[in-house]
């Protein structure tokens, strides 16, 4: 089944990179990446979240730039100094975070920077609203150019960022970042027409995706990475669903072993939780679930699935909606986060850096910031029974540093995160929210994070865990729920998941024709 | 699917038209309902000597604060507008009345009136353009940039005269400097020079703003700077260019205002600033940038304008003028808030 390509006749590729290396203080995002863009094709960047898609692809559109490397164009060797360099060499990007300027028109976003003027200075409104007619036209989509961007769903915002790439003058390649993660699936297919017809103009068109069915559908060549570096290229006609999916993961190299006790006894039940977008539908759309004590119970989904969200509205982040959950067989409204910490709830942060933590505070601070009144007489703190806490805490999570009071900045990014676990089991949780806990760290920090999960759960609080990377979430859950578009779509218990029952349920929703 | 979604969306509009629109315009609302307030209570207020001698207070707010309309639409602000209004009204004057002493060849130049005013206006464009140097490229916060400006202008305000007015500024026929007070009170076709002067900068200002491509610019980096760079707008470039625009405003407001007195005095426009910045919020601008009027800042400096000025003729003591004041800037913003917030219940609810 599996067919490595050699290179070929350089005439097929019209952009490439050699050797692209770039580092981040902490991570290597890329380590000599060969990709090949082929003429005229449809070419699939495929890998988990961080395996360095975004960064290769901000690299070829001149907003990144390489520490080491060369990109050819035509077997040309080429510099990429900044966007509008790479925009006049025919390149043309579509972010995976939408570029837009709400406060302003339709047809002022289309024409940023690319506006028609006559005499010099005086703007062409008039030639602005016929271009952006008719390229809006060409997509189908019937929005006025002079429609606040504001108020357009995100899908016809998203449409709004295509149009601009394709006003676009001499335009070679295309990348597109996630282009239909906010997409219905009608206006999917509008986007598969677009790309087809791009492709019969000749232009070369890079795909970013997360669902491998479109994938397949679409795309001409597959290109994997992991952990930023490139696994392999393939022609998509060679290679299946499950093949893409094992060289995306790769190896387990992790080694966890879980020996928690489930207890039969509810500790959360949540009945039809909500959370409505502005700009139409549903991000959390009536999630019903339940959680045992002991239990751990994983959640996956794809970016923008709803998943956070669901963490975030059961945490009070979200009061302006009327939500209730059930917690230990009692009522409760959810109406503060202070409340819900009252309850019983805590929530690790899916991103430790800027919600998570204040770095520039020592972590002794952090680690008291959200329980300080269990240790206050009055107005007065009580530094010596703070002092045996966290000494305790950082025993118990082997936490790597020398003085509670530096300050986190100083730590590893796996401390660090075993700092704001910490600070949450500190509450005395019942519930412990974990959202993408293991991101950015290393793998051994990765197991110490786990076995923490695995002694809480011992401890009889119930855990939810939402993970992106499939391998872990399928090694540590007891239960598996799938989100995909808010919805819960797919739960399975330990015999039952699969990867590919996990990866099937999270496309629910997206899915496509002929798949 | 789609028919159904139109629907919702024309039923929601119909609905909230007028009542949003209403709503929108509530700040020219507020200076109509003003102006007949002040009418019915305050003899002679509906005069037009006296409509004209507001609209150049008025017109003096509303200058500042188109300047900093454009700052603050581009997510900075202007703390200095008031003390460059200063300096411009110092070095004015010092020209005019001592002229430019050149110790080393024992002369003493006396500039042309015109000359005057191109030296005063590129001070002040000089003056906004230090600013833009410190924001755009030292990365220092526009609020601290702008604290520090306030000073160094001020300062250099007093210095110019030792903390004296200059007083007397008519120039001599000797010296060929006379003129300088036609800019404040003279008149052209009967309507007093403050007021061409506001109308010609707010039909450039509108221009700018509605029809090149730098006003859009100014409108996307307020809007979203990642975005904005992205797209490949110079933003630094664009930094510099609002701080420059509000310096020049600060300078033609220092020649007005010492024209008009035919006196420059080292404290001129002290405070201005935070009128400018009200004059600004009043008009519908977001502090977060990215959104804002120059016509509503417009309307906003004349409902300052015509407050304090009805307030005077009210007999209100100065002291009260002031609580008032400040009530009315915060009850914008409330207003504006509650704006905000029904436009999200409305969006919410039209989705489900």
């Amino acid at each position: 089944m599996t067919n490595q390509l050699k290179t070929k006749k350089n005439s097929d590729v019209c952009l490439s990179t050699k050797g692209i290396r770039k580092v981040y203080p902490g991570t290597i995002a890329l380590d000599d990446v060969d990709f090949n863009i082929y003429r005229g094709k449809v070419n699939a960047l495929v890998g988990e979240n961080g395996a360095g898609k975004s960064t290769l692809m901000k690299i070829i559109a001149g907003v990144v730039e390489p520490n080491q490397g060369t990109i050819y164009l035509n077997d040309q060797k080429i510099e990429m100094l900044n966007t509008r360099d790479a925009k006049r060499k025919g390149i043309g990007i579509i972010h995976q975070e939408l570029n837009l300027f709400k406060e302003l028109t339709v047809a002022q976003n289309l024409f940023m920077t690319e506006e028609k003027v006559k005499y010099g200075v005086h703007l062409d409104q008039k030639e602005h609203y016929k271009k952006a007619r008719e390229v809006l036209n060409k997509l189908k989509q019937d929005i006025d150019p002079n429609t606040k961007v504001r108020n357009l769903r995100a899908g016809q915002q998203q449409i709004v960022e295509i149009a601009k790439t394709m006003l676009q003058e001499n335009l070679h390649v295309l990348i597109m970042d996630e282009p239909t993660s906010s997409l219905s699936n009608s206006e999917v297919e509008i986007l598969f027409d677009i790309i087809e017809d791009l492709k019969s103009q000749g232009i070369s068109i890079v795909y970013i995706s997360h669902r491998l069915e479109e994938i397949m559908r679409i795309c001409d060549y597959v290109t994997i990475l992991r952990d930023g570096e490139k696994i392999t290229e393939a022609k998509t006609d060679d290679i299946s669903i499950s093949w893409i999916v094992s060289k995306m993961l790769g190896r387990d190299i992790l080694n966890i072993e879980m020996g928690h006790e489930i207890q039969d006894k509810n500790i959360l039940k949540a009945e039809s939780i909500t959370l409505p977008k502005l700009s139409g539908g549903y991000l959390v759309d009536h999630v019903s679930f339940s959680l045992k004590r002991g239990e751990i119970l994983g959640i996956y989904g794809l970016l923008g699935a709803g998943r956070t969200e669901l963490l975030e509205t059961l945490m009070g982040l979200h009061p302006e909606v009327d939500n209730e959950i059930y917690l230990d067989n009692k009522e409760v409204r959810i109406k503060s986060v202070a409340q819900q910490i009252e309850n019983g709830l805590a929530l690790i942060p899916e991103n430790r850096q800027t919600e998570g933590l204040v770095p520039i505070l020592s972590v002794r601070k952090n680690m008291t910031l959200s329980n300080l009144k269990r240790y206050t007489r009055g107005i007065h703190l009580m530094s010596d029974q703070i002092e045996k806490t966290i000494s305790a805490m950082i025993k118990d999570l082997s936490i790597k540093v020398a003085d509670i009071d530096l300050n986190m900045e100083s730590l590893s990014g796996g401390n660090q995160q075993k700092v704001v676990i910490g600070k949450g089991i500190l509450t005395k949780p019942k519930v412990l929210l974990l959202d993408e806990p293991t991101r950015g760290i290393d793998v051994g920090a990765k197991e110490d994070v786990f076995k923490i999960m695995d002694e809480l759960a011992d401890r009889g609080i119930g855990i939810i865990y939402v993970a992106s990377e499939l391998k872990q979430i399928m090694a540590v859950s007891d239960r598996v729920l799938v989100m995909s578009k808010g919805k819960i779509t797919g739960e399975f218990n330990k015999e039952e998941m699969t990867e590919d029952k996990l990866v099937k349920a999270s496309s629910i929703g997206h899915s496509v024709k002929n798949s | 699917m789609k028919d159904n979604l139109d629907k919702k969306e024309k039923s929601l509009f119909n609905d909230l038209t007028l009542g949003m629109l209403l709503f929108k315009m509530r700040t020219f609302i507020a200076l109509i309902v003003l102006i007949l307030f002040f009418s019915i209570t305050v003899p002679n207020f509906f005069s037009v000597r006296n409509m004209f001698i507001m609209t150049r207070h008025a017109s003096q707010y509303a200058l500042l604060a188109i300047g900093m309309t454009f700052v603050i639409i581009s997510g900075g602000i202007d703390l200095s507008v008031g003390s460059i209004v200063g300096l411009s009204a110092m070095i004015a004057g010092g020209l005019i009345k001592e002229g430019l002493v050149l110790s080393m060849f024992g002369v003493t130049i006396y500039f042309n009136i015109f000359i005057v005013i191109l030296i005063t206006l590129a001070l002040g464009i000089t003056m906004g353009a230090f600013n833009g140097f410190l924001v755009s490229r030292f990365n220092v916060p526009p609020f601290i940039a702008t604290l520090g400006t306030l000073y160094i202008a001020r300062g250099f305000a007093l210095l110019r005269s030792g903390g004296e007015t200059f007083s007397n500024l008519t120039g001599e026929e000797r010296l060929g400097n006379t003129g300088f007070p036609f800019i404040g009170s003279g008149r052209i076709l009967g309507i007093p020079n403050q007021i061409w002067i506001l109308i010609v900068i707010a039909l450039i200002a509108v221009y700018i703003t509605k029809k090149t491509p730098l006003g859009w610019h100014v409108y996307a980096v307020g809007g979203n700077e990642k975005a904005a760079k992205i797209s490949g707008i110079k933003v630094k470039n664009i930094k510099m260019f609002v701080y420059m625009f509000s310096g020049l405003m600060c300078a033609i407001v220092g020649l007005v205002v010492a024209s008009e007195l035919v006196a420059a005095h080292p404290a001129t426009g002290e405070s201005w600033e935070l009128n400018a910045i009200a004059a600004t919020v009043l008009g519908g601008t977001s502090l977060s940038g990215g959104v804002g009027t120059i016509g509503g800042t417009i309307v906003g400096a004349f409902v300052i304008g015509v407050l304090s000025d009805g307030l005077v003729m009210m007999g209100v003591s100065e002291f009260w003028q002031m609580v008032i004041t400040g009530l009315v800037i915060v009850t914008a913003v409330i207003f504006d808030q509650l704006q905000k917030k029904a436009e999200k219940k409305a969006a919410i609810q039209s989705n489900q």
